[in-house]
């Protein structure tokens, strides 16, 4: 079971009076550790009445929601229609490289990336882009990779 | 130095497209200059006035030169700019628009309509006051004074229909939800702009959210709500950030809240962010998604405005559909028809990418065609490569060919080419893009998109999928075709919502201007784009070659022979056509086939 449930508790508390409050708790919950762990999806389905197969839906739902561990940095890569035609795919690669990620891997042995594929980054016209937790970073080639995550430290 | 008496002020387009260009270093570094040598000058921010191929932009204003601005600047560069326009020069590079003269990009913006977009890299977005400088919260104290029905009329009579894809009589809809039994009622900002290639939303949310919110307030005056939510996507940090700071400016000035500027009428206002998932801009899925379920549509009717969110009446509007509304008070439905198509009055914001040199976010009058959208506003083709097809509306739109470039942008003109207006992505492909690869990247998409629920949706895009999978390989047949033509028909007719029922379009749209490009795929097993790799040759010309070794060293299965300074062959039969020995040569002496 978890070490410490004040945190938990917290959030639960933060959002006990809002309507359609599952998404953002579980948001929160997964900034808070990390991802969305069984045990702490049945302390909540306990704690808050919802079923527990109710909120295994949503989690598995969005692609937002991670149901195993995932690195410090979030990498999005655009897989939008103005990307595909910039050769995205060459970018994926050179990420891909410098991860040392191989074919169905997302996350480093080392848990400082992860990488996901998202839809669109709204930045299309600087295609290709990716963004590492908040920023964006277009135009990008794949020579430019290493530069980029070196910058992010464990 | 001579200083001048005048005060400069400095804009640096702060969005996240500006910063992804570079633009908090330019930001950051004239921060730090200010801090070190003071000048009569004020530095804001703004967001994006939308030409993104010129980021980072800058403006200066507020001396006598007028207001000039620079494009593609950096942190390096922008020193000596800011200074010559301090000392009452104008800076002889990097300058894009000028008021009192001539600029490259001077026509690039005359040619365009600003309404929703008007104050996008005009005001900075976290001010209120900024806002309301630019007549903002005008229109909301007009319609505070004025009957619900008042309200309606006006909107019903500009014609404004709904940006976010359909086209509906915004007018209509809300006078749906207006004579709906019940006293609790709500209304939604969809603000999940899922499509890829599409970004107008983005730059109206972060760079004038308080426009939004003043269009919503008023639909819910209009309709007699009191709660609203904008449900914006998860991708959007910087949109849900300025939407936040809007909100409780304007709750500090009551706008929002109770009581909203002593006319009794209560609003309040919440963001929701979105957790990734495209179908969720569907608005019944929106809806779902609000009130923390999963996100899956379901069957209309009842419609929204009947039952909505926990099954109270909703209304719901795109984000440029509502940033239309407080212009439409403010001015009238008459000014408003001025502007557009008897049957498409008003403005349409475009997001233009791929390859055309002006990408960037326009907004031009309805009616306008899309070879003028292309030609004028967008400056033509950005690559040595001609022009081959044009994108609209994203996964549930189609490619459009050169021959049909002189469509009207309306939505029945658009609907009859098979495309849709879509929310207002174009992307310009060029003759190096393959149209089978394009037709299957959006079955792609949709295939991952679609939420299970229909048979047809989920496993009919996955055989057709497969088929165009197929295709690219050069294991396609003829028979293939009919079988596409076939699943798209019962996907559309057995689909619950749009996603399914649009999905097959870009196929069907590719198959029915480029049918030719699919049969060279089968046929002939040439890709004429020179994409699909499987389909494609690499071989070494002999007198080219002067046996660098290069690509032998890059090859990565070792099929490439050759002894240094004599000319290298290919193994063909070893070969995985990865491309890398082509893109080594220095030499030119590779040809792809
Ligand atoms: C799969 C799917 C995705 C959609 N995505 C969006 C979207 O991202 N933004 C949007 O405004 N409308 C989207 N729509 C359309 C909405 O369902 C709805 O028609 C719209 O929000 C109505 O607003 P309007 O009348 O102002 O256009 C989508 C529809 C479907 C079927
Ligand atoms: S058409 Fe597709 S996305 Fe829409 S409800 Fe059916 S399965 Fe879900
Ligand atoms: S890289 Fe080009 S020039 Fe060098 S050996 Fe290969 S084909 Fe010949
Ligand atoms: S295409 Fe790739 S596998 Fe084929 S010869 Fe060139 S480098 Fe080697
Ligand atoms: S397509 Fe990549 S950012 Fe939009
Ligand atoms: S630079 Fe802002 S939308 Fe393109």
């Amino acid at each position: 079971m978890h070490k410490d449930h004040v945190n938990l508790d917290a959030l639960m508390y933060k959002y006990r009076d809002q309507k359609g409050a599952l998404i953002p708790l579980l948001q929160e919950v997964q900034d808070l550790e990390g991802y969305l762990n069984p045990d702490t999806m049945r302390y909540i389905s306990a704690k808050l009445d919802i079923p527990v197969a109710e909120i295994y839906g949503v989690a598995t739902f969005y692609s937002m929601f991670r149901l195993k561990p995932q690195g410090k940095h979030i990498i999005r890569i655009c897989k939008g229609t103005a990307c595909h035609v910039s050769d995205v795919d060459a970018i994926k690669t050179a990420l891909m490289d410098y991860l040392k990620l191989g074919q169905g891997e997302d996350t480093t042995q080392d848990f400082r990336f992860t990488l996901v594929e998202v839809a669109c980054l709204g930045c299309c016209s600087l295609a290709p882009v990716i963004m590492i937790d908040d920023h964006t970073y277009g135009k990008l080639t794949p020579d430019a990779i290493a530069g980029i995550l070196d910058k992010y430290a464990y | 130095m001579e200083t001048a008496v005048e005060k400069t002020i400095i804009k640096v387009g702060l969005a996240s497209c500006g910063i992804a260009a570079g633009a908090q270093e330019v930001y950051d570094r004239l921060e730090a200059y200010l801090a070190e040598n003071p000048l009569p000058v004020q530095l804001k921010q703004t967001a994006c006035i939308g030409m993104c191929f010129e980021e980072p932009v800058v403006e200066l204003s507020g001396m006598p030169q007028g207001t000039i601005t620079l494009g593609k600047v950096d942190a390096d560069n922008i020193i000596p700019l800011i200074n010559e326009y301090i000392q009452g020069g104008t800076p002889a590079s990097h300058v894009i628009l000028a008021e009192n003269c001539d600029a490259p990009r001077n026509e690039l913006l005359a040619s365009q309509q600003r309404i929703v977009l008007s104050n996008c890299g005009v005001i900075d977005p976290t001010s209120l006051e900024d806002y309301e400088s630019q007549g903002g919260y005008q229109a909301l104290r007009k319609a505070l004074a004025m009957t619900p029905e008042d309200i309606i009329s006006v909107v019903k009579d500009a014609g404004l229909r709904g940006r976010g894809g359909a086209g509906f009589s915004t007018g209509v809809k809300w006078s749906f939800a207006r004579v709906a039994p019940g006293d609790k009622k709500y209304v939604v900002c969809n603000a999940d702009e899922g499509d890829p290639g599409a970004f107008m939303d983005r730059s109206v949310l972060e760079g004038d959210p308080h426009k939004i919110i003043e269009g919503m307030i008023i639909g819910a005056l209009a309709i007699g709500a009191d709660e609203g939510y904008i449900y914006c996507r998860a991708e959007y940090p910087l949109a849900v950030h300025h939407l936040n700071i809007a909100i409780q400016s304007a709750t500090a000035k009551n706008y929002l809240g109770q009581d909203i500027l002593g006319s009794g009428f209560n609003f309040s206002l919440k963001v929701k962010e979105g957790a990734g998932a495209f179908v969720c801009g569907e608005e019944t899925a929106l809806m779902h998604s609000i009130e923390g379920k999963r996100g899956m549509p379901t069957i209309r009717p009842p419609y929204p405005s009947e039952s909505g969110l926990w099954e109270l009446p909703t209304n719901i509007n795109n984000v440029e559909t509502w940033a239309n509304i407080a212009w439409i008070l403010l001015h009238g439905a008459e000014e408003f028809r001025k502007m557009g198509t008897k049957d498409s009055p008003g403005t349409k914001v475009f997001a233009l990418a791929g390859k055309v040199a002006g990408s960037g976010l326009i907004e031009v009058p309805m009616g306008i065609n899309i070879r003028d959208i292309i030609y004028k506003v967008g400056g033509g083709m950005k690559s040595a490569l001609p022009f081959k097809a044009v994108q609209l509306g994203g996964p549930s739109g189609g490619c459009i060919p050169e021959s049909l470039l002189d469509t009207l942008v309306d939505y029945e003109s658009i609907n009859a080419t098979g495309a849709i207006m879509g929310s207002g992505g174009i992307v310009v492909m060029d003759t190096g893009t393959c149209i089978v690869d394009v037709a299957r990247y959006f079955l792609n998409f949709t295939q991952n998109e679609s939420c299970g629920k229909c048979t047809f949706c989920r496993l009919g895009t996955l055989r057709m999928l497969e088929i165009l999978t197929r295709i690219t390989q050069g294991k396609g047949e003829m028979e293939d075709l009919q079988r596409l033509e076939d699943l798209a028909m019962n996907i559309n007719k057995s689909s619950l919502c749009g996603l399914g029922q649009s999905a097959p379009n870009p196929v069907l749209t590719t198959l029915r201007y480029f049918r030719d490009e699919y049969i060279a795929h089968i046929e002939e097993k040439r890709c004429p784009a020179k994409v699909c790799s499987a389909l494609l040759s690499y071989r070494i010309v002999e007198d080219k070659c002067i046996g660098c070794t290069l690509c032998a060293r890059v090859c990565p299965v070792n099929c490439i022979s050759g002894s240094v300074k004599n000319p290298h062959v290919i193994d063909q039969e070893l070969c995985i056509r990865c491309g890398e020995c082509f893109k080594a040569c220095k030499f030119d002496a590779i040809v792809r086939e």
